[in-house]
């Protein structure tokens, strides 16, 4: 079999489960303090390493945007086994919206030309959605989203994809971009020895300039769009608390039966 | 009316025009003059249903040879914006093939997209959008500053379907440009997988699980208790996460919205994430081990007590009156 090089986009993110918060003036997500790997991306990781595995050869780099020079979420997934990270680092992109962000890691990823480039679904935090088929897009690649099962022969992968009815069997020829479901793999966890061995792994840091992007396509202005307001929503009142003593189904079947749902 | 002419993205269900498009179709009728719509395969099946609910026009790129319909429908609408056939907006639903034409039309006309919308108002001639976030405690508005058209990608649910007085859409064609490795992935073969009861975002009931279940056998306990109320199963993202049901079942901001009459959550503490899909059900039950589970901040009927002891008994009490 060929080998079988693999890029996996790798989002750091702050730990989603502290406070979140928007910074008054700009609109821009607060990311402050350490960043971690956003766990949707762990299953991309843990796939990208499977398949170069079962391959015989080949390695998993993975390619990441993030401010202030972060690696700590990085190198979580070199522990994991990635063999190296290229990481696109530069005080223009703050602000940069799915397309902006899309055009950068597009040209990070063209400078690894892997076979298979994996990214999640959607990040925790901003959840657009859009952005892997924007890479895909630009790079003039074909893509396959919401894959819940890959498996790879010669020089195509067989994808299992979420439909609303159930899934489709997709083949597509590579290279090519797919998307991961969460569960779709069950992510490794780090070995003291990987830990250790990641803290020496390369990590390219580029800035915009290197990539041949113009500073006018990324960042708020590249975004060109904007936030009119942010307001707190109407808020869900409490209603009835008990505590369970052994019969407190019964007041749910009575609130099933005020409402006529039996 | 604050704009010209909108675009809806017309997703199917089999033959028939997708309810989260019909929703878009309803509302791009109250906003624009002009509302056309787009999709691929054999359109005439759709014609009539898109008309009625706001379409004058319905374009199809045809048939797709087993492709994927992202690549084709985002190449063919750029072709036209290309050609100079802009419209002010461009409504597309956020389901698996929506997001996939959204992305692709972005980067092919470049343009922004805003995604996970749930409302849009006219202001001054433009569009403003209303995001919730951080699990809906807030509300984002924001618009495009870009030349048109803006990309809307809108959650379902987000505006009521209704009818409205049009015929049928009169159909057109649109080429398909050349795609390219964009279009080289095939459709090998589609499997339904059958589910007994209603559709999840369709259910009057939903009952969902969480990890508070403990473990993947326990689930059965939500479909058995869901089936008995005619309902559908649900989960949170931590335990479709964990492999104990498809992703195809999660409730949230990752996953479907639901809007059920009752939505019981059971050994969910209620992470943003979870809420944002669910918290507009009008009715909530919460079971929870934990008193401070921010779920019960927003549920009608809070249970605090274990869910592997709540609902057996429930399920016994349920099938003890059938």
């Amino acid at each position: 079999m060929r080998a079988m090089n693999v890029v996996v986009c790798v989002k750091q993110i702050p730990d989603p489960s502290g406070t979140m918060k928007l910074d008054p003036t700009s609109h821009n997500l607060v990311r402050e303090g350490k960043l971690i790997m956003d766990d949707s991306d762990s299953y991309g990781v843990e796939m990208g390493l499977q398949l170069a595995e079962q391959a015989g050869g080949g390695e998993v780099t993975l390619v990441s945007m993030a401010p202030g020079s972060e690696t700590s979420g990085l190198r979580t997934a070199l522990a994991m086994g990635a063999a190296k990270a290229i990481l696109v680092s530069d005080p223009a992109l703050a602000g940069s919206d799915a397309l902006g962000t899309a055009k950068v890691l597009a040209a990070a990823i063209k400078r690894a030309n892997p076979d298979l480039i994996l990214a999640a679904t959607e990040s925790t935090d901003g959840y657009t959605g859009t952005l892997p088929v924007q890479i895909a897009e630009l790079l003039g690649l074909p893509a396959v989203t919401f894959s819940k099962k890959v498996t790879v022969s010669a020089d195509k992968v067989v994808v299992e994809r979420q439909t609303e009815e159930g899934y489709d069997e997709v083949e597509v020829p590579l290279p090519a971009l797919v998307t991961v479901t969460a569960g779709v793999v069950e992510p490794r966890y780090p070995s003291f020895k990987g830990i250790m061995a990641a803290k020496n792994k390369p990590v390219e840091e580029l800035k915009v300039s290197d990539l041949g992007i113009d500073a006018s396509q990324v960042g708020a202005a590249g975004a060109r769009q904007e936030v009119v307001s942010v307001s707190p929503a109407e808020e869900r009142k409490a209603g009835e608390i008990v505590v369970d003593d052994g019969e407190a189904y019964q007041q749910v079947i009575a609130f099933l039966e005020r409402l006529k749902v039996i | 009316m604050a704009l010209e002419k909108i675009w809806v993205l017309v997703d199917r269900t089999g033959d028939k025009v997708a309810t989260a498009s019909l929703e878009l179709l309803t509302k791009a009728r109250e906003l624009a003059t002009t509302v056309e719509g787009f999709t691929w395969g054999d359109a005439s099946t759709l014609a009539e249903e898109a008309g009625r609910y706001g379409a004058g026009v319905l374009h199809t790129v045809g048939d797709l040879a087993g492709g994927l319909p992202g690549p084709a429908v985002a190449a063919a609408a750029a072709a036209r914006i290309g050609a100079g056939e802009v419209p002010d907006a461009v409504f597309i639903p956020q389901s698996y093939n929506g997001r996939d034409v959204a992305g692709r039309l972005s980067a092919r006309i470049d343009r922004p997209v805003l995604t996970n919308i749930v409302n849009l108002a006219a202001s001054d001639g433009s569009l403003v959008t209303e995001h919730a976030i951080f699990g809906g405690t807030e509300i984002l508005n924001a618009r495009f500053t870009a030349e048109p058209p803006g990309i809307y990608v809108i959650r379902a649910k987000s505006f009521a379907a209704e009818p409205g007085s049009g015929g049928a859409a009169a159909l057109d064609t649109w080429q398909i440009p050349d795609l390219g490795a964009t279009g080289a992935a095939r459709v090998l073969s589609s499997h339904v997988e059958e589910t007994e009861g209603p559709k999840l975002d369709e259910a009057a009931v939903v009952v969902s699980g969480g990890r508070g279940l403990g473990d993947a056998d326990s689930y059965r306990l939500i479909e058995e208790l869901a089936k008995l109320l005619k309902g559908a199963p649900g989960a949170s993202r931590a335990i479709v996460d964990a492999g104990w049901v498809p992703y195809s079942h999660q409730v949230g901001q990752t996953g479907k919205t639901v809007k059920p009459t009752v939505y019981i959550a059971a050994g969910i503490s209620g992470a943003t994430q979870h809420m944002v899909g669910m918290k507009s059900s009008k009715n909530i039950i919460a079971i929870n081990k934990d008193q401070e589970a921010p779920i019960f901040s927003i549920a009608d009927l809070g249970v605090v007590g274990d869910v592997k002891k709540v609902l057996p008994q429930l399920i016994e009490a349920l099938k003890a009156r059938s």
